[in-house]
């Protein structure tokens, strides 16, 4: 299994001297199985670069599983160049959205509204295929299975596992970890801690025994008290999630946009220190990077 | 009992969808949904003391949409799984639609409704907690109570015509209300109340339940019985400004779980004035928005 970074900031693109080489494009990673089936994680603006690639090779065949709609992660769906071209084909899965009751069909018919994009939803040349991803339910891509799961985000938010011929990798998409409403003296503080507890374990279940978990450490815990609620991990928080799933290698993404590559390494390596990982390799996720898993 | 026709079923399940929540709420999740910082645990607490609220949320949330490994019975439960924002969002979905009206063509109260819904529900979570030995959920016999009168709103709301001629019939002959629904209507708000939770996945235990909140007969589960015993004291002169009603004796069974009929439970259970107070503070409709 091929994996490549084709994005790894979040929230807004960042391009300038100052992330040359962590790069500046949102969220998008690219997944070759071993049988090549092509699957991109998320549509920011690192799907782009990725869709230049992909002209070598047509007819393609794209699954692009959508971990949800906030911008980064969609931005770059409508300059996802194969979907202009006849022939090709295209699965977008995506979660339910319970406030408009739709799936991942929303997401580009309101990003290509005459408005916003010249060309509208309606007039893509490729076979688009739009499917609602269901926590829990398997979805199969030749040898491939891959496993949607609920995350804690401020729209719905699903993580996906991804396992083939052996090999594993979890992407979070944007997953901040559960935190009780209540202070300790309030009523609902124990019920609402044993359910957070309870969906803590769900998540690491989820993740267990991956070689690979690509997790969202946009904050660092000095920050993460007044960005508490916006949805993000921090690096320790990613780190004890690794550990607690027993992975092999984490990659920590969605940088912070205003981080600059000096930071970025600076604040990794503090948090790298505060923990014990002898079985656990840690790993600052950068645009253009590509491993395989063996 | 009589059942209700496919149809119909779909007629109304459609309808609630589009069915105003209760003044207060609507109100407060407006006030709520403006403020980024808005307090969690008061967004918890408006939608769980609205049955508009409540019913719709959990229904979506137990759509097989997302499939939770359990069933979904708590806002609470609601957040940790799908996340506050979402939860505020769906609530203020639900708060624009508008209020529903205090005054409709069937002649129903919809602010004595509410009361008693709020008053049931605390109750069947009291005794839940203190007679409970099979580790059922007080927190499910709170929403059993908030929900068990579903129905009749949906009658106020979609076949109020209906639902005026079953009040007046029910006052003229002096006979329960869910039974003049079934001489009228051909079928009683508890058939309503529970088809809503069981085509969408609710616990079967909670339907069960809110179907046969009028029945003595059946095999009774704890929370059927918090549930029977709460709609009953509910109508206690101290719960229910003072109108002194001569309390029915309870099935031998149900009493023997509580040890004791209905004037004795009402001791066992203590000073019950704040159980009035919360519910009336939501009851109350606010003037500004007033329709």
């Amino acid at each position: 299994m091929k994996i490549k970074f084709w994005g790894v900031r979040g929230s807004i693109p960042s391009p300038g001297p100052n992330t040359q080489r962590y790069g500046g494009n949102t969220t998008c990673i690219e997944v070759r199985t071993d049988d090549n089936d092509l699957i991109i994680l998320d549509g920011g603006t690192g799907i782009f670069p990725l869709a230049q690639t992909l002209l070598k090779e047509l007819p393609v065949t794209a699954h692009i599983f959508n971990t949800h709609s906030h911008w980064d992660h969609i931005q770059g769906l409508p300059f996802f160049i194969p979907i202009f071209i006849p022939g090709n084909n295209l699965h977008l899965y995506g979660a339910f959205d319970p406030i408009s009751g739709a799936g991942p069909e929303r997401i580009m018919n309101i990003q290509m509204q005459y408005s916003y994009f010249p060309v509208r939803e309606a007039e893509i040349q490729s076979r688009m295929h739009y499917l609602t991803a269901m926590p829990h339910e398997v979805i199969k891509i030749g040898a491939t299975s891959i496993t949607p799961t609920l995350l804690s985000h401020p729209v719905v938010n699903l993580g996906y596992r991804i396992e083939c011929r052996g090999k594993s990798m979890f992407f979070t998409g944007d997953h901040e970890p559960y935190y009780n409403i209540y202070e300790s003296g309030d009523d609902g503080y124990a019920e609402y801690q044993a359910l957070i507890e309870e969906q803590s374990q769900a998540v690491v279940d989820a993740i267990k025994g991956v070689d690979i978990l690509i997790a969202d450490s946009s904050y660092t815990i000095a920050e993460y008290p007044s960005k508490k609620g916006w949805g993000h991990g921090t690096f320790d928080s990613c780190i004890e999630l690794a550990k607690a799933a027993a992975v092999k290698i984490l990659y920590c993404t969605h940088h912070e946009p205003t981080r600059s590559d000096d930071d970025l390494e600076k604040v990794f390596a503090e948090a790298v220190a505060r923990h014990q990982c002898q079985d656990l390799e840690i790993r600052l996720a950068r645009e253009g990077d590509e491993f395989y898993i063996k | 009992m009589p059942e209700i026709s496919a149809e119909l079923s779909k007629k109304i399940s459609d309808a609630v969808e589009k069915m105003p929540a209760f003044p207060k709420s609507v109100q407060r999740i407006l006030e709520l949904s403006r403020d980024i910082n808005c307090s969690p645990k008061e967004l918890v607490s408006v939608i769980e003391k609205d049955p508009v609220m409540t019913m719709k949320l959990l229904r979506i949330i137990n759509s097989s949409y997302y499939s939770f490994p359990k069933q979904i019975t708590s806002v609470n439960q609601s957040i940790v799984f799908i996340g506050l924002n979402t939860i505020k969002n769906m609530a203020l979905s639900f708060a624009v639609i508008g209020v529903l009206p205090q005054k409709n063509a069937a002649g129903y109260d919809m602010q004595r409704y509410l009361m008693h819904s709020l008053i049931t529900a605390s109750l069947a979570r009291i005794l839940c907690q203190k007679f409970n030995k099979d580790g059922t959920d007080p927190g499910d016999c709170n929403l059993a109570g908030l929900l068990h009168d579903f129905g009749k709103v949906v009658f106020a709301q979609f076949l109020p015509e209906e639902f005026r001629l079953a009040l007046k019939y029910s006052a003229d002959n002096n006979v329960p209300l869910h039974i003049a629904e079934r001489q009228i209507i051909g079928v009683d708000h508890s058939v309503v109340g529970a088809m809503l939770v069981e085509g969408w996945k609710f616990p079967k235990n909670l339907s069960d339940t809110i179907r046969h909140h009028h029945d003595e007969s059946i095999v009774n589960s704890t929370m059927h019985d918090c549930l029977y015993v709460a709609d009953q004291l509910s109508k206690h002169k101290s719960l229910n400004n003072g109108i002194d009603r001569v309390m029915p004796e309870l099935p031998p069974a149900i009493a023997a779980r509580f040890g004791g009929n209905l004037e004795e439970i009402i001791v066992k259970l203590g000073d019950l004035s704040n159980v009035v107070a919360e519910a009336q503070a939501f009851a109350q409709t606010s003037k500004e928005i007033h329709p």
